[in-house]
């Protein structure tokens, strides 16, 4: 055998035993040492994991701060939905508000995508951080008005749409909205 | 052990090392599932039972009530005998293993021969599982054991002589006996770190489990076993992982012997915390190590473990006739 074949033999052995050192054996070292550090594992039903305020989880229909229903049945939601779990149908009460008379979402089809949230004009619809929503009975996953409409505003304090909005409706004029000038007079304009 | 005379090779004896063996392999399934658990920064099942130490009756719950299926192409015969090979052969070794003094199955002045017999036939197992299921994957796995076992024997035999010419005997027992003063691992090092890693090729365990290798061939030879069958390879690599880190005990720490002559405990417990100490170390590699290429494993086997095992022996050889 030459010298320098020699040489590498030794080499390549030298390299095989200094990275059995310095990478097997700490890798097998810094792995035992992770017997002294605490678990990540969540034990769920005795613990309730941490969730984020943004967690896109069970929807809920709120109210606005006069604790009128939000939504005015726009469909948007509905049109938004990418898997059609959303159902509803407008009427009109005898204020003159819109809203829906049924509002139906099928949540063994729902995905959580929250694309009905970001739709929504009114903030009406919103998702919540609940995930616990498992049933026996696939018809117990279809949730009416009454199951998803909440008694208080949800995430967003301040939406009050028939006091932004120019329509009409009981207790609220033409010109008497926030921001709102007073209908002009057309007939007054003559010159 | 007072109140019982404990003598090699009696009833009791045979019956209790059998229960003790199959329940510790058989815990080995819990032991192993929650050691990966901490060291991947989880718990592992903590849920049946306190600790989740009954999670192995509800496996074999499991186990025992699928359905026993044979494939309709397997061939039949062979496809039933292979599970059972391994799980005999691994039990038949465990009979020269001497577990404490009057402590054992058989007192045989070829033990280590035995082990290493009972090693090369396990790969039967192995192989007709492969073969009779008729599947490639299945083939593709086998084949692989089949190279890595036969491979890794040459050396796993040739580490072991180191100890046996040191000792002088090929008895397990009188092993264990010489080792009273001094254990084997010091002057055999190099023996024992090639014995550790031709232990685990031998018992395909990660990282060589590569006639099993998940990612690459379904679960190789294995595949189309389910049920009670599957069980028994199940049970067997655990089997052949209580049987490497118990030969590693007896042959190079030894055995029953406490370190430096201490005997502060009683020789059982000695033998079973060493024990339980490798089978530690080998659930740690499965966790550390990634496994390696075929390629890799079969010219690191024979060109570096093999020459060094040589060389280890001749360098033995010399040193011991050197002395006398």
């Amino acid at each position: 055998m030459s010298t320098a074949r020699k040489n590498s033999a030794l080499t390549t052995l030298a390299v095989l035993v200094r990275d059995t050192l310095t990478s097997q054996v700490v890798t097998l070292w810094k792995v035992f040492r992770h017997l002294w550090v605490p678990t990540d594992t969540v034990q769920y039903p005795e613990q309730q994991p941490a969730m984020a305020s943004r967690w896109r989880g069970r929807i809920v229909l709120t109210r606005d701060p006069d604790g009128e229903e939000r939504c005015v049945a726009c469909n948007l939601c509905a049109v938004a939905c990418p898997v059609d779990c959303i159902a509803l149908q407008k009427t009109e009460d005898e204020s003159g508000r819109w809203k829906p008379e049924f509002f139906r979402i099928n949540f063994s089809r729902c995905i959580m995508c929250g694309f009905c949230e970001e739709a929504c004009p009114t903030n009406a619809i919103q998702l919540t951080p609940d995930f616990e929503m498992a049933e026996y009975k696939r018809q117990d996953m279809v949730w009416e008005k009454e199951d998803l409409l909440i008694s208080g505003t949800g995430k967003y304090h301040d939406t009050n749409f028939y006091r932004v909005a120019g329509k009409a409706v009981a207790g609220k004029d033409k010109g008497e909205a926030r921001n709102e000038a007073q209908p002009v007079d057309v007939r007054s304009l003559l010159p | 052990m007072g109140w019982i005379e404990w003598q090699v090779g009696s009833g009791l004896n045979i019956a209790s090392i059998l229960l003790v063996v199959i329940v510790v392999a058989a815990m080995l399934i819990w032991v192993e599932r929650r050691l990966l658990g901490f060291w991947q920064d989880r718990l592992g099942p903590n849920r049946v039972g306190p600790f989740g130490l009954l999670q192995v009756v509800a496996d074999m719950i499991k186990i025992f009530t699928k359905e026993d299926w044979v494939p309709p192409f397997a061939d039949r015969f062979s496809f039933v005998l292979a599970p059972t090979i391994i799980m005999i052969v691994i039990l038949l070794s465990f009979s020269v293993v001497p577990f404490a003094p009057g402590v054992g199955v058989v007192d045989s002045n070829v033990g280590v021969l035995f082990v290493l017999a009972m090693a090369s036939l396990g790969a039967y197992s192995v192989m007709l599982g492969g073969l009779s299921s008729d599947n490639k994957y299945a083939l593709l796995g086998s084949l692989r054991a089949a190279a890595q076992m036969v491979s890794y024997e040459v050396f796993m035999g040739i580490s072991l002589l180191g100890v046996v010419a040191l000792a002088g005997t090929f008895n397990l027992r009188e092993i264990v006996e010489v080792q009273e003063n001094g254990w084997f691992v010091v002057p055999q090092f190099v023996g024992f770190l090639i014995f550790l890693i031709a232990g685990v090729a031998e018992s395909h365990r990660l990282p060589f489990d590569i006639p099993e290798a998940e990612q690459e061939i379904c679960a190789g030879y294995h595949t189309e076993y389910s049920g009670m069958k599957f069980g028994m390879f199940f049970v067997g690599e655990y089997l052949g992982l209580v049987l490497i880190s118990s030969l590693i005990t007896v042959l190079f720490f030894g055995g029953w012997h406490g370190p430096f002559g201490i005997g502060l405990l009683p020789p059982l417990v000695w033998f079973a915390l060493k024990a339980s100490a490798f089978i530690a170390f080998f659930i740690l590699l499965r966790a550390a190590i990634p496994r390696p290429r075929y390629d890799q494993l079969m010219s690191y086997g024979w060109l570096f473990l093999l020459p060094l095992s040589l060389i280890n022996l001749l360098v033995t050889g010399v040193v011991i006739l050197a002395a006398n």
